[in-house]
């Protein structure tokens, strides 16, 4: 008796679902209402594309009139969004050839937006302090004379090289394995993590060896001297686990959804022309994460003294 | 760890002898059996696969089919019906409901807000000093997130939570009446709901995004998932627990059973409903951050992006609003839970529909008031903590040099030989000695299930990580377990100690572990020892309360009659209270490895690796085969810790 009444009520109430659901919904979101002009922007983890986004979202606001939103999320989740149109914009991309080739090739809902001006690179560091009293620690070659300097507890007999959060590309266990290097992985897991380690060894002013890329803020704060490993050459890092070349330089891209690009207006051309050095990216990413800066506050000083160089990217009337 | 799980076993054989012969012929008859059948299944085994590490030939990729179907939903989702004719529905209703609340509390004010959150708890908890104490507290709170100048995400995250308690509690109340309403449901449902608290939401976060977009309907779904379980647990119990003499008087009178479950069970269920929706809210609450890695906004957002600037100041002033509301929101839900059965004077102003209207009427007032005064927080009335926080942290970090040698010499005498010793036992061993321990503690039932548990690890090709996981685990129990029964012990004896521990306590559990990463990180550094202070931090409080409710229950007359027999103080700790509160001693371990368990992936953000951070990487590179199968693998373990530290609990079931 008891289970035919459930039975009622679970239909029931699936049947209420089911006649609720009798129309398609809407796929896309709906934009605001009154016609307003809204940017929706992905700011990733890292201080330097927050600067980039902090300083387009500025210049959007103050000078063009759009109410801009932004969305803090994870570099795939921010594709998979860009391709719904979530997000509009994606304003600093490391490279990410799987995505590329399924929404920008296959899928085309997202389009190249050019371009950031600033070009990123990965690498092994060791700080300056400790390269400066052992100038020969900066090739590959040698660093197996070094491991015990980078001893911890967690890397055991070998050294230790500090990684870091899983959203970044690393090749680094292929590297030291097809190298035959006397060194370990240590995953810190996070951005933070890596962070507060390095600046902790740089205060005591031990020898550590890191993976680490420029730009970055925290290199104008700890000096940093990169290690050479074996030349890239295009392909070299074909095949993941043959891994025994250095990191390229990657050009950073701007990617946009694709409607956004033929719809956009004067936000999308903005996007599309935004393009800057490394130095002025720094220079906003230190404010922001050196000097506790808000990334409101931090773009508008950065506004306020750089006007010929933004000028240029404004849409032509 | 083998002397935690059969110290229970060994006391359960103390109070009559006759028992501990026969236990003990069981034990040997036990043993005698598995050792036969390893006698049989080992040679068969090691022939086949050889010994050492888990066996190649035994694992099974699941990543592949979980990548394809990645790509299925990403692929068609704007165009197949299920999408557009179902799922759909579900997040667009999910971001307008959420929408909805926000543009509501907005409405009101900040006053508004205020108003309604003081006088609603005061009228929740009752009209005396309580309520005044506890309406107090609403109005502190609120005043604080407002100073620290968090109104607008505050306003944003209470939003969230009210969507997502108000589904999760209806999903745990409709599985709740269907566990409590029959036992085979029951024991069908424990294992989904095991599951649902233990794996790690970062697993299943990924294909909730795939599915419903990032922003608000993923990072509700998830939330709703999380925190379902404790209502639906303790609606069951409530309603088993009814009085078989209420429901056989109402039966008598001719009530049908739907009659009887209306106005018997579930009334006489209210208080355990209660406390469910209690620790629904703080398991809500303890998700605020992880929404906010998909783009849920709120507070959650201002923590995890204060994380990419490592400022700790920052983070900790988006984190002591959460724990507040958490603070509010407990103190509010417990009182009312308390008042349940009291009987209320009638008549009178302040009592019944009266006392609801005036409260409507105040917070109506206060809601036309910010006419007056404005909508927003006042921007003067902010206070920047930022600084003098980061200031603190880094004194603290420069002098505090014993942390670091602390957790070198942790991970170099416990962690590395505990995680070496695990993984170099043969695989085969490591079977036996679970199917042992479980079969001990429990029924041959247990034993299997622990068993296949443990191969179910093997089988998803993590032995190696599982074993690092594993190994952090159990040290994190024993560290949380050893702090949590001592201060559970001087708390029972101290009320003072009690009082002043409670806020630390509710701290420690409801600030987001993000908010500490940083500084445990410069303290003990990128080390597997960092990913376990994290875990003790969090699962410390449990223990803590439960270790002190048990001891503080255990009978009176017993403790009396133990003086009397000139035993000193020590005695009647070790003698008798320890083992009268062995049931809440148990729960205390069982909790421990839900909650170690649940900080697993936190610890992959501070250098835990293993598991952990697999699933970070599954998340965070989109890549759905890693993420789950490290997810399970961590419910794998899960199982078979509970099931080798749980004997009391099931078979007195």
């Amino acid at each position: 008796m008891r289970t035919i009444r459930t039975t009622t009520a679970v239909i029931s109430a699936l049947g209420v679902l089911t006649l609720s659901a009798c129309s398609a919904a809407e796929t896309g979101k709906k934009d605001e209402a009154g016609g307003a002009k809204t940017v929706k922007l992905t700011v990733p983890s890292w201080v330097g594309a927050q600067a980039n986004t902090a300083v387009a979202g500025y210049i959007l606001k103050k000078e063009l009139g759009y109410t801009v939103k932004t969305q803090q999320m994870g570099e795939v989740l921010a594709w998979d969004a860009l391709s719904k149109g979530d997000i509009d914009a994606i304003m600093e991309d490391w490279g990410h050839p799987k995505e590329e080739k399924q929404y920008v090739t296959t899928k085309k809902t997202v389009v190249k937006g050019g371009d950031l001006g600033v070009t990123g690179h990965i690498g092994w560091f060791v700080p300056k302090y400790f390269a400066d009293a052992h100038p020969d620690v900066t090739d590959y070659k040698n660093l197996n004379k070094y491991a015990k300097d980078f001893k911890t507890a967690e890397s055991g007999d070998k050294g230790e090289i500090l990684e870091g959060s899983p959203d970044y590309v690393t090749n680094d266990d292929a590297i030291i394995k097809n190298l035959k290097l006397n060194l370990k992985t240590n995953y810190s897991g996070s951005e933070a993590a890596q962070i507060t380690a390095i600046k902790k060894y740089a205060k005591e002013k031990k020898p550590f060896l890191t993976y680490w890329w420029t730009p970055q803020w925290l290199n104008a704060q700890v000096d940093m001297v990169e290690v050479k490993l074996p030349e890239y050459k295009a392909g070299c890092d074909a095949d993941p686990k043959a891994v025994a070349c250095a990191y390229p330089n990657t050009p950073l891209q701007k990617f946009l959804n694709a409607d956004f690009a033929k719809n956009g207006g004067e936000a999308a051309e903005f996007l599309k022309n935004f393009k800057w050095t490394t130095e002025q990216q720094n220079e906003v990413a230190l404010m922001i994460a050196g000097e506790k800066m808000s990334p409101e506050a931090a773009a508008e000083k950065w506004v306020k003294a750089n006007e010929a160089t933004w000028k240029a990217w404004l849409p032509k009337k | 760890m083998t002397a935690v799980v059969t110290a229970p076993a060994k006391e359960a054989t103390v109070p009559e002898p006759g028992l501990r012969a026969l236990l003990r012929h069981r034990v040997h008859r036990k043993l005698l059996l598995l050792g036969v059948a390893a006698l049989v299944l080992i040679p068969v085994g090691v022939a086949l696969w050889g010994s050492g590490s888990w066996p190649a030939e035994l694992t099974v990729d699941v990543s592949g089919p979980l990548d394809d179907a990645n790509k299925w939903v990403v692929d068609n989702r704007d165009t197949h019906p299920l999408f557009l004719y179902f799922l759909l529905h579900l997040s667009n209703t999910a971001t307008d409901a959420v929408d909805a609340v926000y543009q509501f509390l907005d409405a009101m004010g900040w006053l508004g807000v205020l108003a309604a959150g003081a006088l609603f708890a005061w009228r929740a908890a009752g009209l005396g000093q309580r309520g005044v104490k506890v309406a107090a507290t609403a109005f502190g709170a609120f005043a604080v997130c407002g100073l620290l100048g968090m109104w607008d995400a505050t306003l944003l995250t209470i939003a969230l939570m009210v969507v997502a308690v108000a589904v999760a509690s209806l999903l745990g109340v409709l599985i709740g009446l269907a566990a409590g309403l029959s036992r085979r449901v029951d024991r069908a449902l424990r294992p989904v709901l095991d599951t649902m608290q233990v794996l790690p939401a970062f697993a299943y976060l990924l294909p909730f995004v795939l599915v419903f977009g990032t922003g608000t309907p993923a990072a509700l779904f998830c939330t709703v998932i999380y925190a379902a379980p404790p209502m639906a647990r303790l609606t069951a119990l409530g309603l088993r627990g009814a009085d078989p003499a209420v429901l056989e008087a109402s039966a008598s009178l001719g009530a049908s059973a739907w009659q009887r479950l209306r106005t018997a069970r579930l009334p006489l269920a209210r208080k355990q409903m209660l406390l469910g929706l209690n620790q629904t809210i703080m398991m809500a609450l303890s998700m605020v951050v992880i929404a906010a890695l998909v783009g849920a906004g709120g507070l959650g957002e201002e923590v995890y992006s204060a994380l990419s600037t490592v400022d700790v100041g920052k983070a900790l002033t988006a984190g002591i609003p959460i724990v507040l509301i958490a603070v509010w929101l407990d103190r509010t839900t417990a009182a009312a839970g308390d008042r349940i059965g009291e009987s209320s004077p009638g008549g009178g102003l302040l009592h019944g529909r009266s006392a609801w209207a005036l409260v409507f009427a105040g917070v109506v007032a206060a809601a036309f008031g910010r006419l007056a005064i404005g909508k927003a927080w006042p921007e003067g009335w902010t206070y920047e903590i930022s600084t003098p926080v980061n200031k603190a942290q880094e004194w603290i970090t420069e002098n505090l040099t014993f942390t670091e040698a602390w957790s070198r010499e942790f991970t170099l005498w416990i962690l590395n030989p505990l995680r070496d010793a695990l993984i170099w036992l043969p695989w085969w061993s490591l079977l036996l000695l679970v199917a042992a321990l479980a079969w001990l503690v429990g029924t041959w039932a247990t034993a299997l299930t622990a068993t296949l548990s443990m191969a179910a690890i093997g089988v998803l090709g993590v032995w190696g990580k599982s074993l690092d996981t594993l190994s952090q685990v159990l040290a994190a129990l024993v560290l949380t377990l050893a702090l949590g029964v001592l201060a559970g012990i001087l708390s029972s004896r101290a009320g003072r100690l009690e009082r002043w521990l409670r806020p630390v306590l509710d701290a420690m559990q409801t600030m987001p572990q993000f908010v500490y990463l940083i500084p445990v990180v410069a303290l003990f550094g990128v080390t597997r020892a960092s990913a376990i202070i994290a875990a003790v931090v969090y699962a410390l409080p449990a223990v803590v309360r439960i270790t002190t409710q048990g001891l503080r229950e255990v009978d009176p007359a017993a403790l009396e009659a133990s003086r009397s027999l000139g035993a000193s103080t020590r005695q009647q700790l070790l003698q008798v209270q320890l083992p009268l509160a062995r049931p809440a001693l148990q729960l205390a371990v069982n909790q421990g490895v839900v909650l170690v368990l649940a900080v697993v992936v936190v610890g992959g953000l501070v250098g835990g690796g293993a598991l952990g951070y697999d699933v970070v990487k599954g998340l965070s590179r989109g890549e759905m085969g890693i993420g789950m199968t490290a997810g399970v693998a961590i419910v794998c373990l899960g199982l078979v810790l509970d099931r080798i530290t749980q004997p009391a609990t099931r078979k007195t079931d």
